[in-house]
């Protein structure tokens, strides 16, 4: 519960919600009263900012806070990288400072938390950028958002207009809105987006702290990440690691799938998976299997799982991931080989086609796994698939390859007695279920046979006249 | 430190002259896309590296430090 402030001081929240007031949105004065003001650096005398020996990216590495956008890169060390490349790069051009992208586009179809916490608690993710912005020394921000979402657009356009009048917007914050699919979101996408370019990973380096958007040292971060950095901007690392235990703080999670209340769950990190399903309700019918991460992320056996703490580290112990706090739990009346041979056909389809080895081997993972789990797979198909998995592994420009690799290895394990039951008696009646994983876009599972097609030609999109954007970095001279 | 061979994938067009110039540290895969062996480039086979990047029809291939 939170205490309400008295006279412009507040105290921390004492447990949870952290983030996510039950009675959000509030108004940008009551967000202060209850948060306190926002303490940037020079708030004068007394001032949060002046209590953080190092400054606040000190603060942050202290804390332990991760990203919580689904790769769980330490937000401090990033930060930091952004700071120092900013200040050797000096002003550029008529450019000076760098720049700070909020990415709230939440490409992952089951996850739900960062429009939740856009929509209730808009005021700390803004108090998160102009925080950060300070921190690293930025001119501008952005604020990323999934097209679509206008009236989440409209919602934050007004949140920052009233921070407008109480000065609080010491850097420019827009929001720009992201059509493309999954990969779209990706940080060099979103900064390629920003640059005119494509809405496309580019190839790594130049990283986006070394040179992003406006070709500036460029932080780009969840929202999420952001909001807890406002939190420990104001409350401090010891604070904020009170919560949780190996892994620091607290974090939101989609959870989604056979459970009785599928929602969006504030957790302290480290909780047992199984803990957090009883917050949800408990299984809505029996469970076989949990898929932690998303479609980055991994299934677990169902019983196995609900040992296993909630927290990236814990969970890519055992062969899956937090991603950005995403669980769905799978009913026994579903098929696991044929969730997975619908999301691969969907993680095919969001390829962005730039790259050899992503375009060619998603869709031939993808009917091989749909003849998995729709025919009768045998030791040939099996084989294939997982000599597929080790050649789109790490040969992509962005993670979507190995992200789906992973993803459907951990099927193979997980739904292994299930394929040797598919491969004796053909495929079982739980494939005509409803799908339980969502994947936008995509109607009919995958079922073409395996065949193997002639390869597909990646070619680069032609450069668009009259627009900035990074192009092939081996070109330039 | 040897230096190492790195793809840029969004780059490679799989023209294939790699493959057929190095094939002591690159494989084509089904598509004809190259595989890059992991590791440093040993010395002897630095200046076939070299060429290998150098007929690149796109500058795909990047012999680096690493980053």
């Amino acid at each position: 519960m939170t205490t309400p402030g008295t006279a412009g001081r507040a105290f921390p929240p004492a447990g949870l919600p952290r983030l996510i007031p039950a009675d959000g949105p509030l108004p940008l004065a009551e967000h202060l009263d209850r948060y306190g003001p926002v303490p940037f650096d020079d708030s004068g005398p007394g001032s949060a900012g002046r209590l953080r020996p190092g400054g606040l990216i000190a603060e942050v590495e202290r804390a332990g806070l991760t990203g919580r956008g689904g790769a769980g890169f330490p937000a401090g060390r990033k930060m930091r990288a952004v700071a120092e490349a900013g200040r050797r790069a000096g002003p550029l051009h008529s450019q000076v400072g760098t720049v700070v992208v909020a990415n709230g586009t939440e490409s992952e179809p089951a996850s739900g938390k960062d429009r939740l916490l856009l929509t209730r608690a808009p005021h700390l993710v803004l108090d998160g950028i102009a925080l950060a912005a300070e921190a690293v020394g930025a001119s501008r921000g952005y604020l990323s958002l999934h097209a679509g979402n206008d009236e989440l657009a409209l919602h934050l356009a007004a949140a920052i207009t009233e921070r407008e009048r109480g000065g609080l917007n010491r850097v420019p914050i827009q929001i720009t809105s992201v059509s493309g699919g999954y990969v779209a979101s990706q940080e060099t996408a979103l900064v390629s987006h920003l640059n005119g370019g494509p809405q496309k990973p580019t190839f790594v380096p130049p990283r986006p702290f070394q040179k992003g958007a406006h070709g500036r040292p460029t932080l780009v971060q969840n929202v999420e990440t952001l909001a807890h950095i406002a939190l420990i901007a104001r409350f401090g690392a010891e604070w904020f690691r009170e919560m949780g235990s190996a892994a620091a703080g607290s974090a939101l999670v989609t959870v989604s799938g056979a459970v009785s209340r599928p929602g969006i769950y504030e957790i302290a990190l480290d909780m047992p998976v199984g803990d957090l399903l009883r917050q949800a309700g408990g299984p809505s019918e029996p469970p076989q299997a949990i898929l932690a991460g998303g479609y980055f992320g991994g299934w677990l056996p169902y019983p196995q799982a609900l040992g296993v703490p909630v927290s990236d580290p814990a969970l890519r112990a055992v062969g899956a991931t937090l991603g950005p706090g995403v669980l769905v739990v799978l009913p026994e009346s579903a098929c696991g080989l044929a969730e997975t041979a619908r999301i691969a056909g969907y993680l095919a389809s969001q390829s962005a086609g730039q790259c050899g080895p992503c375009l060619n081997g998603l869709p031939a993972l993808a009917s091989t796994l749909g003849q998995l789990a729709f025919g009768r797979p045998d030791r040939r198909a099996l084989g294939w698939a997982e000599q597929l998995l080790t050649l789109v592994a790490g040969r992509g420009a962005c993670h979507l390859p190995d992200g789906a690799a992973a993803f459907i290895a951990s099927s193979l394990r997980t739904f292994g007695a299930e394929l040797r039951r598919h491969g004796s008696s053909g495929p079982c009646s739980r494939v005509r279920r409803r799908p339980v994983l969502p994947a936008p876009g995509l109607t009919a599972p995958a079922r073409t046979p395996p065949g193997r097609t002639p390869p597909q030609r990646a070619r680069p999109e032609p450069a668009r006249p009259g627009r900035t954007g990074p192009r092939r970095s081996a070109r330039r001279p | 430190m040897n230096p190492r061979l790195r793809v840029n994938p969004i780059a490679c067009e799989a023209h294939g002259l790699c493959t057929e110039l190095l094939p002591e540290l690159i494989t084509a895969d089904p598509w004809g896309y190259p595989i890059i062996a992991s590791g440093p480039v040993p010395d002897s086979l630095i200046p076939l590296a070299r060429r290998a990047v150098a007929a690149c029809p796109t500058l795909a291939l990047l012999l680096s430090d690493g980053e």
